[in-house]
């Protein structure tokens, strides 16, 4: 057998070293076919780009989000003039602006820049809330099954068949409206001002995670099903494991790659959320830069100032395209099916 | 073999199953109200001495792997009650029953579902010591290390993922996760049947061993008679969630009699082509379990049912000395001073 397992020009090292270490393997041989994924590389370079770019904002923004110059407004620098010849009759031209000013005279680029902030952190706390929320539910209604699962799933149903933009449009309008101006002192006053502190982000993430779980509850409860009746997870009970550890040792690991590329694929909803509801202005309070909001200023000019509404729309959409090929990456890679195809 | 010298029955018993029972609900309509039970188990008796391994035989779906699972605790029983060295298992929670199952464990028919796939194969022998405390880091490491070894595996296997590895080696790593804890007996469900016939002797052997070194109690389940008769010191033969005959091997391949196992018996194949024997060619499928028949389970297909046996079901009798059978045929051919002799000679 010692023959039969050199044949197959695997390493082998002895020695007492702890079992665990190399544990990741598994997951380094997911890592292996990742890189070899151009789509998914370029993917992840962009999101890298993008965060650094979100943090180390204030250093590659060449003005401030929201300092106006009022008689810079919607100038246009020279080479999109080039571009769209039509605005040379009526704008005016300012190569101080890399991709021109809006209607206060506020530098387009540098609230891009900014606003990435925004789009990245709903990116992140969006899977954030309903991974964890989603998953507990999901794991308590698969592992215990029965009448558990069932009345957990039906709960699940009634709040997956509502319309999940109205019911998050409906959230953020009780929320603003309501607790606008509370008395100094209660929960809802805390609650508001902690929000304007994030520059309105707080509700949004609120909406999102209340809808966004359902989701993830059920695939999450499909998941455990599926291995919950496999046998290793029997033996694990024959040598006495408890119900947490079976969760955690073993139910966890075995389904946490279909998780992450189900939430990772998720992640350009999320965006496109805050995008729309900072769109329709229930979104991130002014000035705070977010490109949802960006475009819906653009939107009123976008016959004469085009590049007010193309710019915002272009990040939006590279961001977008970026989680997705970061998404398809990591199914392939992580995909049973595949291992050991390549 | 290892035989404790006091050949007292109750002495040296380990295992006293008695009249287990296994219902499964049907539920459906509306209000999925149970509608019917399936009779998995329907009443079981069997003991199984120290050391010894008693065979479980039977078709598909007749409650054979219900019965190991059930005895560990691994579905719950809808009656009957299991003693392990006296102990009733059906009694036990908590820290009480964590103990009791350092001293059960069970060997899977799957070698590919039976190992998690994110362990490496140490850690998965290593759990159960972890979760029982046992011994430091060090000595759990070598306690592993040489329980591999009982099984054919080298030290730097252990840090391997269970991919990486055959059916044959994985059922070894099973049998060494099974054995790392020390237990008394373990439930062999089929081990054997998923790997190919090189590989069934090599495993079977490594089971023997172990059982002699560590003076091991199997019950081992099993549908390929050859195996049974390889192993078993003892054969339990099912019929639909019931035990129809319960003998030592050798007098149940010698003289079988109930119908059932004759049947059995004479689908051995044996490897000469120019051996003519008298096969007995079951007519019909196995009854569901869901609507048993009436009297014995067996009549709808038995070549010798009787009307006694459409009407009632045949107790399980002790013919002769350690050999028990529940069939009308044998019970009312004792009574009239008949041998309890074999209607066919399926071995020439």
């Amino acid at each position: 057998m010692a023959e039969q397992l050199q044949a197959l020009g695997r390493k082998t090292t002895a020695g007492g070293a702890p079992l665990t270490a190399t544990r990741e393997s598994l997951w380094k041989d997911a890592l292996r076919r990742l890189v070899r994924n151009r789509a998914a590389v370029v993917g992840g370079t962009i999101i890298v780009i993008l965060i650094l770019a979100a943090v180390f904002a204030p250093f590659i923004a060449p003005y401030t989000y929201d300092g106006q110059i009022l008689k810079d407004q919607n100038t246009v620098p020279q080479w999109i003039l080039n571009l769209f010849p039509v605005m040379k009759n009526y704008a005016k031209i300012n190569n101080n602006y890399l991709l021109g000013a809006d209607y206060v005279g506020r530098d387009l680029f540098s609230r891009i820049v900014y606003g990435a902030r925004v789009s990245l952190t709903v990116a992140f706390i969006g899977p954030i809330i309903s991974l964890i929320i989603g998953v507990i539910y999901g794991s308590i209604s698969g592992f215990f099954g029965g009448r558990v699962d069932n009345i957990m799933m039906r709960i699940v149903d009634v709040l997956y068949g509502f319309p999940t933009l109205l019911f998050i449009i409906l959230l953020l309008a009780f929320f603003r409206g309501t607790l606008a101006r509370p008395e100094p002192g209660t929960f809802s006053y805390s609650i508001s001002q902690l929000d304007a502190q994030m520059g309105g982000m707080l509700f949004i993430f609120i909406g999102i995670g209340l809808t966004a779980w359902e989701t993830m509850a059920r695939l999450t409860r499909g998941q455990v099903l599926s291995v919950r009746e496999k046998e290793f997870i029997e033996a694990a009970r024959t040598i006495g494991a408890s119900n947490l550890r079976i969760m955690f040792r073993h139910i966890l690991p075995n389904i946490i790659g279909p998780l992450v590329v189900a939430e990772t694929l998720a992640i350009p909803g999320y965006i496109s959320t805050e995008a729309f509801l900072s769109f329709i202005g229930l979104g991130v309070n002014p000035p705070t830069p977010s490109w949802g909001a960006m475009i819906s200023d653009g939107a009123q000019v976008i016959r004469t100032y085009p590049n007010q509404t193309i710019f915002p729309a272009l990040a939006l959409a590279i961001t977008m395209f970026a989680f997705n090929f970061l998404g398809d990456g990591l199914r392939d890679a992580l995909d049973p099916r595949l291992r050991g195809t390549q | 073999m290892v035989t404790t010298l006091n050949n007292q029955t109750n002495a040296n018993e380990l295992i006293r199953v008695e009249n287990l029972k296994k219902y499964y609900p049907v539920r459906g309509g509306v209000l999925q109200r149970v509608v019917a039970w399936v009779q998995a188990l329907d009443g079981i008796s069997f003991t199984i001495r120290q050391g010894e391994t008693l065979g479980l035989v039977g078709e598909s779906g007749c409650g054979k792997s219900t019965v190991g699972r059930t005895m560990l605790r691994l579905t719950e029983p809808t009656g009957g009650k299991v003693f392990f060295d006296g102990q009733d298992v059906f009694t036990l929670r908590g820290e009480e029953l964590k103990k009791l199952r350092r001293n059960m464990q069970i060997i899977f028919q799957d070698p590919y579902s039976s190992l998690d796939p994110r362990v490496p194969i140490g850690e998965s022998v290593m759990e159960g010591l972890r979760i029982h405390k046992i011994g430091t880091p060090k000595e759990r490491y070598d306690i592993v290390i040489q329980t591999l070894k009982k099984v054919g595996l080298e030290e730097y296997h252990a840090r391997r993922y269970p991919h990486e590895f055959s059916g044959g080696q994985r059922q070894r790593i099973g049998i060494a996760r099974a054995l790392a804890l020390k237990p008394k007996f373990i439930v062999c469900d089929e081990p054997v049947s998923a790997l190919d016939v090189s590989i069934q002797s090599q495993v079977l052997n490594i089971l023997k061993d172990l059982q002699e070194e560590f003076g091991l109690t199997y019950l081992f389940i099993a549908h390929n008679l050859s195996v049974v008769e390889h192993i078993s010191d003892r054969v339990a033969v099912m019929y639909l969630g019931k035990i129809v005959e319960l003998t030592d091997r050798e007098e149940l391949f010698r003289n079988p009699l109930h119908p059932y196992t004759q049947a059995l018996m004479s689908a051995i194949p044996i490897p000469d082509p120019k051996l003519k024997r008298e096969r007995i060619i079951l007519k019909g499928d196995v009854p569901s379990p869901l609507n048993p028949p009436s009297g014995c389970r067996f009549h709808p297909r038995c070549p010798f049912a009787m009307d006694v046996c459409r009407m009632e079901e045949p107790p399980l009798v002790e013919v002769r000395p350690g050999h028990q059978a529940a069939c009308w045929l044998i019970s009312s051919k004792e009574k009239t001073g008949e041998s309890g002799s074999t209607l066919l000679k399926p071995k020439a």
